[in-house]
């Protein structure tokens, strides 16, 4: 992962007056978490790819707020929030794209209360659209037969109704796509929502994730394919403990299609 | 006394809808203890009532219960019809009064009537054997013993008895009987009685007759104490349901007032509001008690079944967690109970008692344990929102009380130094880019 990745920030695109077709906002986990910014990566390849003309704020974007909202200190989340829509009304921003189902949920549904009104993706329908359009290319290459399944984020499927696009592309990657018990309106969350992310379990039996990762691996998966940062991590940890870290990957449905081209 | 019947029957009415509608008018004051709200969307919202309240559709994603539990529906609401004819009879003394005017209707009527009777007191019998013997899991957890147990089989083994009432009543009715017109299952009964006189066969029709109007005033006033009360709250607790993706979460009004205070550089935060204008901040942030959740919540708490449909699916709870959601509604219902009863005893004012719904009834440990990933609201077949609950109350512990978990507190100062979770510069947020 060398060669060099081209990611024009908003700053250079108004320096030069003119406007990206669209934002790609990388979240925190995308920024700063090791796993994290290779999906990041990975998703700007086939932008770059695609002859997608976008930018990313770089140093002026911050935390959307989501787990401050969901960890109660609503005053933190819609400071964060009302700084991040300043800075993207300012750029004049339309349309928002994201590899986080967390990012994509609270800029989708609860800035717009707040006075930030774009149309906002999640990487995967992102994606989907540069399908249709013809701009990306999506075929199975290494992928081709594999075993796969998909472990549906809260924040994309449940809370926002979108099951189809990561399984539509996963589809085009010819891949064997197989489904665990638990799926689509019932899928089980991974551990991370609500801000569970960044405190220890309360006392129980078992970790969310690994209930999860257990459930995944009765599918007999090659490849747990994710559409979330914190599920890719928490669903990673349960295959290290689980010992199937040889056996099977967890990857990013994005990291997927761009190892499928060989990007 | 040629009227007695008639006289009887007119008072036990009275009694029976009189106290139900005493009862009711306390769950409608208790609930609008809550916060108003508007509603708009008004189509999306009666089309949710024709799906998931009439059409059933979110009980059928569990194939077995959901089609038991149609089954119970469809024999509860028709069924219904019934009552009226049993109404004019009782009041005027007339004996079947339909019968005469209805003719081969009146026995397509009945008949239906019977077999749905036979339908609902199998589905009952495998409902109590469910809860019983089989013992499935979402029926047996912490917060299902004690009242919320009997409370399940009580309704169950009023419902056998209705239906079977019904069907002496039919199968003992000599003239229904002669009638041979819609006694397609009573027919059968019948003959367990052929060696019984006529005389007698009338004292029996005349007692189950009398006996299952009882029984189903008595049941209907049962509702209030019960779970049961869902037969009539799904409905407009339906069409209250959220409307918006489930995970846009509420928008708290009188922070975003105070929040634009801050950004707005016109604004001295110093200077007194302007004359007449009330002092936007709310009393509270968040909730603690149930007067500070709103009248839809509320309504939620009075309409829950305690199915445990959402406690199954809820990921803290199957990995051993504290949380469970049906607790969440169960104990909201029941601290709003207790307040409505406070109410009650001093006359028509709430009395501090030194209690709330959290700590009192929800400890933090539980709301803690939540992921917010909506699977409960998902799973509620009358569409509650227990989240929306437990978010309310963390916000209460965080904004009033400040007291987030001390990791939370981490990760909060993090995202307001540094504009994420994590304690990394916010200047370096696009080295990603180079590495
Ligand atoms: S949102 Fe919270 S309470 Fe509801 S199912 Fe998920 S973890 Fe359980
Ligand atoms: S909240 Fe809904 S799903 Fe949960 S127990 Fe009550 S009725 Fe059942």
């Amino acid at each position: 992962m060398s060669e060099t990745i081209k990611v024009p920030t908003m700053a250079e695109y108004m320096a030069q007056g003119k406007q990206p077709e669209v934002l790609f906002w990388v979240g925190c986990a995308g920024s700063f978490d090791d796993r994290a910014k290779k999906i990041t990566k990975a998703f700007v390849k086939l932008l770059n790819n695609a002859g997608v003309d976008f930018a990313v704020l770089g140093t002026e974007e911050s935390c959307t707020g989501d787990p401050a909202k969901r960890a109660g200190n609503e005053f933190l989340f819609q400071m964060q929030a009302v700084t991040n829509i300043e800075v993207m009304n300012a750029y004049e921003v339309k349309k928002v794209v994201t590899a986080c189902p967390h990012c994509f949920n609270t800029i989708n549904n609860e800035y717009p209360q707040l006075g930030g009104n774009y149309e906002v993706m999640h990487h995967t329908q992102f994606l989907k659209s540069l399908m249709n359009e013809g701009r990306l290319k999506v075929e199975g290459g290494k992928f081709k037969g594999k075993r796969i399944t998909f472990h549906d984020p809260c924040y994309l499927g449940r809370a926002n109704g979108e099951y189809e696009a990561p399984r539509d592309l996963l589809r085009k990657l010819e891949v064997e796509l197989v489904e665990m018990k638990r799926c689509k309106t019932k899928g089980l969350c991974c551990g991370a929502g609500g801000a569970q992310m960044f405190k220890e379990p309360e006392p129980g039996t078992k970790d969310i994730n690994i209930e999860r990762t257990q459930e995944a691996i009765e599918a007999k998966p090659e490849v747990i394919a994710a559409g979330c940062p914190f599920c890719n991590t928490m669903m990673t940890d349960g295959v290290k403990g689980e010992n199937k870290e040889g056996e099977i990957e967890v990857m990013d449905v994005a990291e997927m299609i761009a190892t499928a081209q060989d990007l | 006394m040629q009227y007695l019947p008639n006289i009887i029957f007119l008072l036990i009415l009275v009694a029976g809808v009189g106290y139900f509608t005493y009862n009711i008018k306390k769950v409608i004051r208790n609930i609008k203890l809550g916060l108003p709200v508007s509603v708009s969307d008004k189509a999306e919202r009666w089309a949710n009532v024709g799906r998931i309240a009439i059409g059933q559709s979110k009980m059928v994603v569990r194939p077995v219960s959901g089609a038991l539990h149609i089954v119970v529906y469809l024999g509860f609401v028709i069924m219904n019809i019934e009552m009226l004819e049993i109404i004019i009879d009782g009041l005027f003394g007339t004996h079947r009064i339909f019968s005469s005017y209805l003719g081969g209707l009146y026995g397509v009527l009945i008949g239906t009537f019977e077999i749905l009777a036979v339908l609902v007191f199998v589905s009952v019998i495998v409902f109590w054997i469910r809860r019983n013997i089989v013992k499935i899991k979402r029926f047996m957890s912490k917060e299902m013993t004690g009242w919320p147990k009997n409370d399940g089989n009580t309704i169950l083994y009023f419902e056998m008895v209705l239906m079977g009432l019904f069907l002496t009543m039919n199968a003992t009715d000599v003239h229904f009987q002669e009638m041979n017109n819609g006694n397609v299952i009573s027919q059968y009964i019948a003959g367990w009685f052929s060696g019984v006189e006529v005389g007698t066969l009338h004292i029996i029709e005349r007692a189950a007759w009398w006996i299952h109007i009882t029984g189903i005033l008595i049941f209907l006033n049962y509702l209030y104490f019960s779970k049961h009360l869902h037969i009539m709250l799904a409905f407009p607790n339906v069409f209250f349901g959220r409307v918006t993706p489930k995970g846009q979460f509420k928008n708290n009004e009188a922070v975003t007032k105070e929040v634009k205070m801050m950004m707005d550089p016109n604004v001295d935060p110093f200077a007194a509001p302007p004359a007449g204008e009330e002092q936007a901040v709310p009393a509270k942030f968040g909730a603690s008690d149930v007067m500070d959740l709103s009248q839809v919540q509320l309504l939620n708490a009075y309409t829950c079944t305690e199915c445990g449909r959402c406690t199954s699916d809820c990921p803290a709870n199957i990995t051993g967690k504290k949380l469970s959601p049906r607790k969440i509604m169960m104990d909201t219902r029941d601290r709003l109970e207790e307040v409505g009863k406070n109410i009650d005893a001093n006359k028509g004012v709430f009395v501090p008692d030194n209690k709330q719904l959290l700590g009192d009834y929800i400890s933090e440990e539980e709301l803690w344990a939540c992921t917010s990933c909506n699977a409960c609201v998902e799973a509620c077949p009358v569409s509650i929102d227990p989240l929306s609950i437990i978010m309310e109350m963390r916000q209460y512990l965080v904004m009033e009380k400040s007291a987030a978990p001390n990791e939370l507190n981490v990760t909060m100062t993090n995202i307001e130094n540094n504009g994420a979770p994590w304690p990394f510069n916010q200047q370096d947020r696009l080295n990603w880019s180079q590495e």
